[in-house]
């Protein structure tokens, strides 16, 4: 009954993904101790940050099925509002407050200029000038490179509690030093729960209900007395929101900031992906595609560097399998996917009761 | 336009619809602009060459794309893996070709540059084919699902081409005679620039007669503005669609191999480069106009150099400049397409 509060009413409805979002919420949660090491640690905290990247895309694109590329021009107004002000009013716990208030502001006006702009007309036009205008922004990050850092990007220091040399205790627990990474991790982690709660929150209340209307038949939605720009306004600005909050919690965490890591189309793609793979319009899609990415991103190169070498000599196959091509084989995935089966992972689990 | 239809007095009669010149102003009108602020006449010719070169190459890869829109409603994400395609069918041909493009004489360089631009145009446009068959025709009508596959097959054909080419940047030199600049007056006019233009206004004139002055030409006009219609009248429209989707395939092949020797190197990710380009221009011109197309092609290029000169960094903006401006003045682009 409690727990059904918490997700808002909305269970997974299926033993085995149910199964599957237990391990990967314990794995998250336990991942300082279960899994050591750097680069562990780095993956468990980019698919956190993932997470509530791609539900927040969710929201948008399964939600109120409106496409967007403009979602990593958010992500990235995050990331630069935390780097630009810790980056120029010191590592204080009131200039990370400073610099999320600010981004926020700034995705909140921009999210609203370019809804009320274009999100009168067709979906496919929204795209094509969202696109645009993510390009441009690109664009103006790397050329404003007195403010940004230009292509270099930004290094800064972040509160000293969040610091590596920061240390907790000097006795080690279960053999994990407890020092500002640590902290960092969890911070990051539960924050992560709380956004994902609220976002799924969203989505099951009477907004979220309506959002999913204009999805299905918009003429329909209007008619019903619903103002489909101001839904779709709203929708589209609190996905933003959302992806701002993901960028400040990538800034935090990586202690820098470029035009690469936050702002880049590769990214956009990479959202894209795993929203379908993971199953669109159902939040925890979003959990299990980015899940899965994040960790294919990671861990398959090794895999395919395995199988290359074991196909070595045959013709055209090593080039097929080699290390740098992983994106050939999620690319197909995807595209099966939208084929096949819509709504994704979750979905066809939750068909397949 | 609703001026002229209400004085037209005969009845039996259909009203004649004046053709709307307007925005075929905004191209001397932009460039007249350009001219004092300039400061010389020779620099003013020469801009304006390099930015219809710049236009005319935009066209030819954008041509496509609007069309393809027109008629079927689809838009193409992943119209820009045929450029990068074609950009690096160009390069395999004319390595092979090393002699003869290294030499000094025009007509060995040509026959060279013609069969890279022929077999960029033949593969691109049979990728294109079979990219219709698998990609774009199971999700016909569904505009969120066009979206993302033909993402889908941007991402794979990236991928595909660094298979076959491998990642890194692969130069694309010009061949010998084009190189060098020819001096009008004062004003130095790079060669390949004039050729750039003369190919692009070859294409122009065969577009425009195909689609004013032949049948096929008149059902896709005529497809484009109601497609139901055509289709009642016995005609297969999607047949048609599939020739308008390779032949703008092969077009943006052309367009690739021309795009390529323009930069000089080419990179598996110039598709996805240029496609936020040819979005602008085709919003510009009116989702599915040909003629409009055109004219924001041209825009694009001018608007491009003109501003690379007087303001390098404004430059960077100008295309979405431009797109806001047009959009303020039309917001369904310059010439908007009847039923859309």
């Amino acid at each position: 009954m409690m727990l059904s509060r918490v997700l808002s009413g909305d269970l997974p409805r299926n033993r085995l993904l149910t199964a599957v979002l237990i391990v990967i919420v314990a794995a998250l949660a336990l991942a300082p101790f279960v899994f050591p090491g750097a680069k562990a640690l780095n993956v468990a905290a980019k698919i956190c940050i993932f997470i509530v990247l791609v539900a927040s895309f969710d929201l948008l694109l399964g939600y109120t099925g409106i496409v967007s590329f403009a979602h990593t021009m958010f992500f990235g107004i995050g990331a630069y509002g935390v780097a630009i002000a810790l980056t120029r009013l010191g590592p204080s716990w009131a200039a990370v407050g400073a610099g999320i208030a600010g981004a926020l502001a700034l995705s909140f006006g921009l999210s609203l200029v370019i809804g009320l702009f274009s999100l009168r007309v067709k979906a496919i036009f929204y795209a094509m000038i969202t696109l645009a205008v993510a390009s441009a922004f690109q664009t103006l990050a790397s050329q404003l490179s007195e403010i940004t850092g230009g292509e270099d990007g930004l290094n800064f220091k972040v509160p000293e509690m969040l610091s590596p040399g920061f240390s907790l205790a000097q006795q080690p627990f279960l053999g994990v030093s407890l020092d500002g990474k640590l902290i960092s991790y969890y911070l990051l982690f539960a924050i992560t729960v709380a956004l994902f709660l609220v976002m799924l929150r969203i989505v099951n209340s009477p907004f979220g209900r309506v959002l999913q209307a204009i999805r299905e038949n918009a003429f329909r939605a209007e008619a019903l007395g619903y103002r489909t720009v101001v839904y779709r306004t709203s929708s589209n600005v609190l996905s933003a929101g959302f992806a701002t909050l993901a960028g400040a919690l990538l800034a935090l965490w990586l202690r820098y900031n470029g035009p690469d890591t936050s702002l880049s189309f590769e990214i956009m793609i990479d959202i894209l992906l795993m929203v379908v793979i993971g199953g669109m319009g159902t939040m925890y899609g979003a959990v299990v595609g980015a899940t899965l990415f994040v960790i294919a991103q990671n861990y398959l190169q090794d895999l395919m560097k395995l199988a290359s070498g074991a196909a070595a000599g045959i013709p055209l196959l090593p080039d097929l399998v080699h290390p740098d091509r992983w994106l050939l084989w999620l690319g197909v995935l995807f595209i099966l996917s939208v084929y096949r089966f819509p709504a994704g992972i979750v979905g066809k689990l939750r068909a397949g009761k | 336009m609703s001026s002229s239809a209400a004085t037209a007095p005969a009845l039996d009669a259909l009203p004649a619809v004046r053709p709307d010149r307007l925005p075929l102003l905004l191209l001397p009108a932009l460039a007249l602009v350009a001219l004092p602020l300039m400061g010389s006449f020779s620099t003013w010719v020469t801009l304006t060459v390099a930015g219809l070169a710049m236009g005319m190459i935009i066209f030819i890869v954008a041509s496509g794309l609007t069309l393809v829109f027109g008629l079927m409603d689809v838009l193409n994400f992943g119209h820009g893996v045929f450029i990068a395609l074609g950009a690096f069918l160009a390069t395999s041909v004319l390595g092979a070709m090393a002699d003869w493009t290294a030499s000094e004489n025009l007509l060995l360089n040509l026959l060279a540059v013609l069969p890279a631009m022929l077999v960029a145009m033949a593969v691109a446009g049979a990728v294109g084919f079979a990219f219709e068959r698998v990609i774009v025709r199971p999700v016909y009508g569904q505009h969120l699902k066009q979206i993302m596959i033909t993402m889908g097959g941007l991402i794979v054909g990236e991928e595909l081409i660094k298979v076959i080419w491998g990642p890194q940047t692969i130069p694309l030199p010009l061949p010998a005679a084009f190189r060098g600049a020819l001096l009008l007056g004062d004003a130095a006019v790079e060669k390949y620039r004039l050729i750039a233009v003369v190919i692009g206004l070859a294409v122009f004139a065969a577009m425009f007669w195909v689609l004013s002055r032949t049948k096929v030409g008149l059902l896709i006009r005529a497809g484009v503005q109601d497609r139901e219609m055509v289709e009642s009248l016995g005609y297969r429209i999607r047949k048609l669609f599939v020739g308008v989707f390779v032949a703008g395939s092969a077009l943006a092949g052309l367009g690739g191999v021309m795009w390529g020797l323009y930069q000089q190197n080419v990179t598996p990710q110039m598709g996805s480069q240029v496609t936020v380009l040819i979005f602008i221009v085709i919003i510009i011109g009116g989702l599915g106009s040909v003629g409009g197309c055109f004219i924001g092609a041209l825009l694009v290029g001018l608007l491009a150099n003109y501003t690379g000169f007087l303001a390098p960094k404004v430059a960077l903006f100008s295309n979405i400049l431009l797109m806001v401006l047009i959009l303020l003045w039309r917001p369904q682009g310059i010439y908007p397409v009847a039923n859309r």
